[in-house]
């Protein structure tokens, strides 16, 4: 019976490294399970019973939700029925960025297909295609030179779908009801509160003021009942924090997922230092206290005030002119001239807090710009959504001696 | 074969979450809900514990729980006390033992349901203090040496508002089911439940407006189910007639409770409004 419905049994395998490939984190454990269900007949020969209990044992996350419904109707629906793509396809035709990979000569090739042209043909290959492609220059897919799915080499390459490797266009496909829920659409304040809460180091204070009630239990006991109270330190956060936003003018369009990052960052409260900066574009040999750039505050002075084991987390899209970032006297600001490099500057500052990430509000697609590379090589970049702060915040988690760390 | 669920009179579930309930219960694992506020997750463990016929053991989690409390709590200070100030004997340790929910549920006679409600709110680490109770499904007091084992493993629902993340271990242990919101029509249903008497013209205009309201784009907190079956229990007091409906939001502090949002709300207002003429 479930051989006739799903064919024969290697697929459960392949679906399940089709899930684990897309990023849903199936453990052997819980696709063993799911196996288990079928078998006792919990699942019968309905797919939409195989859809739903399937998606109670092995997706344990509702940002995983999209991706399995894609994975699913991929792999038990065929290709049909990809309505979400449209949506996908105008998100991508409407984004105001350009297309950093692009050279003159791409630029000249891709204006031979205009976007109408473009959205037809991609649609009627998606009709056509059947199955998962990668590779090849006609359907849509990964890795190939078809100007459809991404990760190839055609220069407009319609990418559909937002972000990661290996997600193929074909599973932007069935009804994305959890489309809301995935973790590389960023989402409100409390939940990047809830990623920042984890950045934390336990430490016992110093002054004993918390009752140690199983030590005074154990002493008075000892004392046959003659009561002794014990104080210990209350365990807190010995974390600090530095969040350093870029308010330059490429930004605005990010304003206010910054504003959310900060306000989480602020309510979360429980940083034995919060630090929040300012600078422009670039860092420079100061950073400012404000937004509006009033007060500034040396590098050396954040040195001397900060020790190393203070966290530093930046915040900006990493884009500016590349002299900006090479050139001595680059600085944007035309009243002031400085004698090093913003890159100097931010080896500094990394000297300064081995410690840090470097979050950007671009899309990863867009990172192959001079400044963004070379600003990636300087600090571990990733993006501002919820699964690159929790990723961030893993990072500044760990403890690494000041030495090891480049 | 087995039990099953499929909902009450009085709690509507989605075929998908009835589903992950019957497979929770066959696999005998432990349910994990998430979901919005509002969408009924705390309520799916009573409604579970009505329609299966079996007794519901109700753990709280709070900021400060242990895990050891949902099982039992030592009442070390009573004991003290009495052992000082009281001529009763202290000698059994069991007299000053206090069982919590799961503990409850697991030492249950009979087949039980057991809510652990809002694990979120505890410490990080947690829900891997409780792995394996929810797996051997039994526990051990350690003043006394006792081992209570589950003599039916009852059904546990936990449920989680997302504040933290979960650990993986514990989840893979896990089934799990995210509450969606309710569609119009699933919206329908419930309201039916709550409000049956209520004329049909004006629920539909309600729920209308509402999903107007929770599409607005500003709104930092849309309202959920229970703030609509409030605001519609207000219109019927009121007396509000379904076509006042269709330009104004009456009531509005019941589905609106941030300043920001009514503000917003009321802007959204204005503009439909000079679009309408």
């Amino acid at each position: 019976m479930v051989v006739a419905l799903f064919g024969e049994g290697d697929v459960f395998l392949d679906f399940f490294y089709l899930l684990r490939a897309q990023g849903v984190p199936v453990s052997v454990r819980e696709w063993l399970t799911w196996l288990e269900c079928i078998e006792r007949g919990l699942v019968a020969a309905d797919l939409g019973r195989a859809y739903s209990v399937g998606r109670a044992v092995m997706v344990k996350h509702e940002r995983h939700l999209d991706i399995y419904d894609l994975c699913f109707a991929h792999y038990f629906g065929g290709a049909d029925a990809p309505e979400g793509l449209h949506d996908a396809l105008e998100e991508w035709l409407s984004s105001p960025l350009p297309l950093p990979e692009l050279s003159p000569e791409d630029f000249e090739r891709l204006e031979k297909l205009d976007l109408d042209r473009l959205r037809e043909l991609f649609e009627e290959r998606l009709k056509e295609q059947t199955e998962r492609h990668d590779g090849g220059s006609r359907w849509i897919g990964t890795g190939g030179t078809s100007p459809f799915g991404h990760g190839g080499r055609h220069p407009s390459g319609i990418r559909v779908g937002g972000r990661g490797r290996g997600r193929s266009a074909i599973q932007i496909a069935g009804e994305r009801r959890f489309r809301a829920y995935r973790a590389d659409r960023v989402l409100d304040t409390r939940q990047l509160g809830a990623a920042l809460r984890r950045l934390r180091r336990l430490g016992r204070g110093e002054r004993a003021d918390e009752l140690d009630l199983e030590e005074t239990i154990r002493r008075t006991a000892q004392q046959a009942g003659e009561l002794e109270v014990v104080l210990k330190p209350p365990r807190e956060n010995t974390l600090k924090l530095i969040l350093l936003m870029d308010v330059g003018g490429s930004m605005d369009d990010h304003a206010r997922l910054v504003e959310q990052l900060f306000s989480a960052a602020h309510q979360a409260s429980h940083f034995k230092v919060f630090k929040p900066l300012y600078f422009h574009n670039c860092v420079y040999d100061c950073v400012y206290e404000e937004a509006a750039m009033r007060t500034s505050v040396s590098l050396e002075s954040l040195h001397r005030t900060l020790d190393s084991q203070t966290r530093l987390l930046i915040i900006g899209d990493a884009c500016m002119s590349p002299y900006e970032l090479f050139s001595v006297g680059g600085m944007i600001n035309y009243h002031e001239h400085n004698s090093r490099t913003g890159a100097e500057w931010l080896y500094t500052l990394r000297t300064f807090f081995p410690h840090n990430v470097w979050l950007n509000p671009l899309p990863e697609r867009f990172w192959s710009h001079p400044t963004i590379e070379a600003i990636g090589g300087i600090f571990p970049m990733r993006e501002l959504t919820l699964e690159g702060l929790s990723e961030a915040v893993k990072l500044l988690s760990q403890t690494v001696p000041d030495t090891q760390r480049h | 074969m087995f039990e099953h669920f499929s909902g009450t009179e009085s709690y509507i579930a989605s075929a998908e979450l009835r589903e992950a309930v019957n497979v929770a219960l066959a696999l005998e694992r432990p349910l994990l809900i998430k979901g919005e506020p509002g969408t009924g997750k705390t309520l799916l463990a009573t409604a579970v514990s009505e329609a299966l016929g079996r007794p519901l053991h109700t753990w709280h989690v709070k900021s400060t729980s242990k895990a050891r409390d949902g099982l039992y709590v030592y009442d070390a200070v009573q004991r003290l006390h009495d052992s000082r100030f009281d001529d009763t004997s202290v000698s059994d340790i069991r007299a000053y033992i206090r069982f919590g929910g799961l503990g409850q549920a697991l030492r249950s006679e009979e087949p039980s349901v057991a809510l652990i409600d809002e694990i979120d709110k505890a410490d990080l680490e947690f829900p891997n203090d409780l792995l394996h109770e929810l797996d051997a499904m039994s526990f051990k007091v350690d003043e006394t040496g006792d081992v209570y084992s589950a003599k039916h493993r009852p059904l546990v629902i936990i449920t989680s508002n997302n504040e933290k993340e979960l650990p993986d271990a514990f989840l893979r242990r896990c089934i799990f089911h995210f509450i969606s919101f309710p569609s119009p029509e699933l919206m329908a249903e419930i309201v039916q439940v709550h409000h049956p008497d209520v004329e049909r013209i004006l629920v539909e205009e309600a729920i209308a407006r509402f999903y107007w309201l929770r599409d607005l784009p500003e709104l930092r907190k849309p309202p959920a189910t229970s703030e609509l079956v409030d605001w519609i229990s207000a219109l019927v007091r009121g007396g509000i007639p379904a076509e006042n409906l269709t330009d104004r939001v009456p009531y509005l502090g019941a589905l609106i409770k941030k300043e920001r949002d009514l503000l917003a709300t009321q802007r959204a207002m204005k503009s439909t409004k000079s679009r309408r003429r």
